[in-house]
């Protein structure tokens, strides 16, 4: 299993490509909220471009178990997720990627069409098609980071799901986490 | 509590825990969470204040300046051509002795428009009367607030709290919010001395003639130069009641034999510091001075903070066109008259948002290490960016 915070001190690095409006901003903070109810250290924040829907945008998460000082941009990530695989052409999303590095995709497509080299580890989940399914909405960030949690090993369901419930509050947010955990399943093998 | 949340939420949170009487502000990028949140915490019935949404950021700065006037707590936010639309309103406010709170979410200049973060805005406003102190996380940005409004009404000055636009407002990260009864013991009840009221008819900011008016302006210059004491004692009682220093006029960091001190303000400072203890494990003599105040400007303390270092190089987000960067120049003042001076540089980055990078700060410290004449730089540019830039300046499109 990858793991995401197993060497003491080592600070672990996440960035989210996405697209304005697929809520890549608070999936990165749904990743540190639930770092730091795991009593781990953590920061989120964007890059925008000129913030309009459909724009590429890109999020940053940091989880450390020391408090982060760091301010600058992430540059070689530990994982990435994918929010929008037609991100892929015209941007090398991979660039930094460290190796053994995580890549999550979401696409309805194997992982073997994207060409990404093996020394990364790549996990694909078709959550824009599991989001009108079972949420009846394309809202996708949840269940990325559903399916980052079960890739990564190291992300609690339960301190993700109530980040999404304090977010989504309703009947929204409970169609949210049960996506999510979907998604957390499905990664895992539990359900295919 | 500890907690985590975005940078503008938790400095909205810390501001309504001061109770203002009157919030007004016009949105601007970056600063709008922060007054949104303020918003929201008012029409919930959280802050008893009166919000005011103005039409623009000089009716927000005129806003406050009444709302203080008649002895309300009045606070506003802003970024940028807000900040540098307030102008005219932030020399009266400082002029009146007005104790106004105001948070810059720092953001470039135009033109070229741009969103992004640096500290031209507020740097452009330094002579404006205001205190001016820069954070260099959430947790400092919020607890600096609370000492803001301390410090603005114990003296009768306003003071202005800058935090860098993205960086730190749409950041999140963890932040130990100060619990309201702990606050409403620490930060009096604004009382001043003297305010509008139709009971007992007084005139603030009347004209001052040439027989008067250098004296006046004095007496400001001589509050800003003594605000120093009060800033320093604020955030000794600010630690003693919370257990965090967060206040005072600098802070140093790993600098006490080194050859090399650099010194910065605002977010930079986290970055710089990773770098700093990285070059020490390599065995460098590199060290910090953050400057936490810029107004008052920390004379003596920056004089003394420095003079044991063979090189000062000063990284900052702002640049005075034509000379170098503003803190350098300030710095430089510092050493006049001196026996012996650090050779200062001055090394203007993160402009417009361009990141600034561990191995950034690590090249500077190793090139004053290496060579240590004073110099102006300003490194990091893209050459053919330039190239193309100075093409369409002299043949156009």
């Amino acid at each position: 299993m990858y793991n995401l915070t197993g060497v003491i001190g080592l600070l672990k690095e996440i960035r989210i490509h996405g697209r304005g409006g697929q809520g890549s901003v608070t999936a990165s903070e749904f990743l540190a909220e639930a770092a730091f109810a795991d009593g781990l250290y953590a920061q989120a924040f964007p890059m925008f471009g000129s913030e309009r829907h459909g724009a590429p945008v890109t999020a940053y998460t940091r989880i450390s178990d020391k408090p982060i000082r760091l301010r600058s941009q992430i540059y070689e990530p530990d994982c990435l997720i994918i929010q929008d695989a037609s991100l892929f052409s015209g941007n090398d999303l991979l660039e930094g990627l460290k190796d053994g590095g995580l890549v999550v995709i979401n696409t309805p497509l194997p992982a073997s069409g994207f060409g990404i080299p093996e020394r990364f580890k790549v996990v694909t989940i078709a959550a824009t098609d599991l989001a009108l399914d079972m949420v009846g909405k394309p809202i996708i960030n949840t269940i990325m980071v559903g399916a980052f949690a079960a890739a990564s090993g190291e992300i609690h369901m339960d301190a993700l799901a109530k980040s999404v419930r304090e977010r989504y509050p309703g009947e929204l947010g409970e169609k949210e986490v049960v996506a999510m955990q979907e998604a957390f399943d499905r990664v895992k093998g539990v359900r295919t | 509590m500890k907690q985590i949340m975005e940078g503008s939420r938790a400095v909205a949170e810390t501001v309504a825990l001061c109770r203002p009487k009157v919030v007004c502000a016009y949105p601007i990028t970056p600063q709008t969470h922060i007054v949104e949140d303020l918003a929201r915490i008012i029409t919930d019935g959280r802050l008893d204040a009166g919000y005011v949404l103005a039409d623009s950021e000089f009716t927000a700065a005129s806003v406050v300046l009444g709302a203080s006037a008649t002895g309300a707590r009045a606070y506003t936010a802003t970024s940028s051509q807000g900040l540098l639309l307030m102008t005219e309103v932030m020399f009266n406010i400082a002029g009146m002795r007005l104790p106004v709170v105001m948070t810059v979410a720092n953001r470039a200049v135009s033109a070229p428009i741009n969103i992004w973060n640096d500290q031209q805005d507020s740097m452009s406003l330094r002579d404006c009367g205001w205190i001016q102190m820069y954070a260099e996380d959430v947790q400092e940005a919020c607890d600096m607030h609370v000492q803001a409004f301390a410090v603005a009404e114990k003296l009768n000055i306003p003071v202005m709290v800058c935090m860098d636009g993205f960086i730190l407002t749409h950041a999140t990260e963890p932040v130990d919010l100060p619990d309201a009864d702990q606050v409403d013991e620490w930060l009096a009840p604004f009382k001043p001395k003297f305010y509008l009221t139709t009971s007992d008819p007084i005139t603030l900011g009347s004209m001052a003639g040439p027989d008067a008016y250098m004296e006046i302006r004095l007496l400001l210059h001589q509050a800003m130069q003594e605000a120093s004491s009060a800033i320093e004692s604020e955030a000794e009682r600010f630690e003693k009641a919370f257990e965090r220093r967060q206040g005072g006029m600098l802070d140093v960091y790993q600098a006490r034999d080194a050859d090399v001190l650099l010194v910065s303000m605002g977010s930079l400072l986290g970055t710089m510091k990773d770098a700093v203890d990285e070059l020490r494990e390599e065995g460098h003599k590199v060290g910090i001075v953050k400057v936490r105040t810029v107004r008052p400007f920390p004379r003596t303390h920056l004089h003394d903070a420095l003079s044991g270092a063979r090189a000062v190089g000063v990284i900052e987000k702002d640049i005075s066109l034509g000379l170098e960067g503003i803190l350098c120049s300030e710095i430089r003042s510092a050493f006049c008259g001196a026996a012996v001076t650090p050779n200062i540089s001055s090394f203007v980055v993160g402009l417009g948002g361009r990141d600034v990078r561990k191995e950034h700060i690590r090249e500077i410290a190793l090139g004053l290490l290496k060579d240590d004449t004073c110099r102006v730089e300003i490194p990091g540019i893209d050459h053919e960016v330039l190239w193309s830039a100075h093409e369409i300046e002299n043949e156009g499109v």
